[in-house]
């Protein structure tokens, strides 16, 4: 009976928090179109989430290229199928391994400042001085992070698979001696448009998913340090999660629409 | 005496199982400086929240200019809080931006755009507080006390029908004290704002009240003037007044 008790009350909370979390989404989402925008923050917030992650998301898709690139060599080359290793990479980097590392390197970098930073200004009442002052918190804090989330995450999530595609060419072709023709022609055969989008849709659910996960959680820190420190552990953990599951999802619906190996 | 500006009815807030306002009624008028005194903890910055619409009560009312601000959804209070400034305790200043940005915070809020009038009205607004030449200080770099004077130059930029004051004293040595009492009178003259002061200290609140209002156990026990209160001779005021807990040493 305690068990029973136990997964209850974790699926009410995470019921709960899964509706904060679209109420959030939905409020900021009709500030947006009823133009409550703020330009200014919006570049500050592009600056501040999509050019200052870049050094994260390039190491992360090279070296994620590169090492994949000799893996799939090494079990390549035993069927003399050394020249598959690219399409494989440029289809898994597109696919999967771009949006999924870009979205967690990004829920780690960004969605955890911006959980510290409004779980901050939550517990200093900095937050009750903004609605004293008639300035709604949704639309001074959480529309411009969401509207620089949405440009900037399918721009890194192309810089992630651009770097992983071009470390994985370098090493398997001045590394590893796999044929640079056949490397680049096979990666264009089987590697389509199609694939791109699918990075980019991706790329644009993340985005929802890291910028709302991480300012509910801010906006509902309390209890001081500790909590604004709760806040932003909770937000990596949750976005990370929620990233690895929506992607299985997305991934299902997505290839109805763009069926793998059809290009 | 003419209509209350602010008319609190049966208030009644409840933090987790515990009530902390208990049915409070108050009524508030216009051009006043109404010090509320109580105990800590005994639900007086609750109640100032209540009267911006930080808070919504599980019962009672609120009117503020005839309108039930309590039933109010967020936005809709947005025009009731530009008529209502408050001064946080901790002075609540935005701490990414430096004392200039958060005086003109309110007014590029509303809109203006001219920076020749945002600076104008900033450098009119610090000095009321006497906060000239702080304007490029962050937050941070500020003691308490300039804290809550660059909050209030931030809270009257737009000059406000009603000031809520939370604790304007608290933490603050004597003198730094009076200079905050001083500046809260002056503005009181000046502007010809009400004012809500909840304080627990005697001193500020014979330096600024009109009006005294005692909350005792969640209900308003004793209004009346300064001179009433010290004249008082009901036990509970008595021990507030002259600070005894009641206690014994041993």
């Amino acid at each position: 009976m305690p068990l029973i008790g136990f997964f209850s009350t974790l699926s009410i909370s995470m019921l709960s928090f899964l509706g904060q979390v679209a109420m959030l989404s939905g409020e900021t989402i009709a500030s947006i179109f009823c133009g409550r925008i703020r330009p200014r923050l919006v570049i500050q917030q592009i600056a501040e989430i999509g050019f200052r992650s870049q050094l994260v998301v390039i190491v992360t898709g090279a070296f994620t290229g590169a090492v994949f690139t000799a893996q799939a060599y090494f079990q390549f080359a035993s069927l003399n199928m050394e020249t598959a290793v690219g399409p494989v990479v440029a289809l898994s980097m597109f696919r999967e391994l771009g949006p999924v590392l870009t979205g967690v390197m990004v829920a780690g970098r960004v969605g955890a400042a911006m959980s510290a930073e409004i779980g901050t200004m939550k517990v200093s009442q900095q937050i009750d001085a903004l609605r004293a002052l008639a300035v709604n918190p949704v639309d001074y804090l959480v529309v411009p992070r969401a509207l620089a989330m949405f440009v900037s995450m399918p721009f890194l999530v192309v810089e992630c698979v651009g770097c992983g595609i071009l470390a994985s060419y370098y090493v398997g072709v001045n590394i590893l001696n796999i044929s640079g023709v056949y490397f680049l022609a096979n990666t264009q055969k089987f590697a389509d448009s199609s694939d791109i989008i699918m990075a980019l849709v991706k790329g644009f659910f993340f985005a929802g998913i890291i910028v709302f996960i991480s300012c509910r959680e801010g906006l509902g820190a309390k209890d001081g340090a500790v909590g604004v420190g709760r806040a932003t552990t909770q937000t990596v953990v949750n976005c990370s999660l929620a990233i690895l599951i929506v992607n299985f999802f997305l991934t299902m619906a997505l290839n109805i629409i763009f069926p793998a190996g059809q290009g | 005496m003419s209509k209350p500006l602010l008319q609190v009815r049966d208030l009644v807030q409840k933090i987790g199982s515990q009530e902390i306002l208990k049915g409070m009624n108050l009524d508030i008028y216009a051009g006043e400086t109404l010090v509320l005194l109580g105990k800590s903890g005994g639900g007086k910055s609750v109640f100032l929240r209540h009267l911006i619409g930080l808070m919504h009560p599980v019962s009672g009312n609120i009117f503020f200019e005839g309108e039930d601000i309590t039933k109010l959804k967020e936005r809709q209070l947005e025009p009731v809080r530009r008529k209502i400034g408050m001064l946080f305790q901790d002075g609540a200043l935005f701490d990414s931006m430096n004392v200039f940005d958060n005086v003109a915070f309110p007014l590029r809020e509303r809109g203006e755009r001219n920076p020749a009038v945002i600076q104008q009205k900033v450098e009119e607004s610090l000095a009321r507080v006497n906060m000239r030449g702080h304007e490029k200080k962050m937050p941070v770099n500020l003691s308490g006390g300039m804290r809550k004077r660059v909050a209030l130059a931030r809270a009257i930029i737009s000059p406000p029908n009603v000031i809520l004051y939370d604790e304007p004293t608290a933490g603050l040595d004597p003198i730094v004290s009076d200079s905050i009492n001083k500046l809260i009178r002056r503005l009181q003259a000046e502007l010809h704002v009400t004012s809500v002061v909840v304080t627990h200290d005697m001193v500020s609140c014979n330096h600024i009240a009109d009006r005294v209002a005692l909350l005792n156990e969640g209900r308003i026990y004793f209004t009346g003037s300064t001179e009433d209160l010290r004249t008082s001779s009901d036990p509970t005021i008595r021990d507030f007044v002259d600070g005894r807990s009641g206690e014994t040493i041993y």
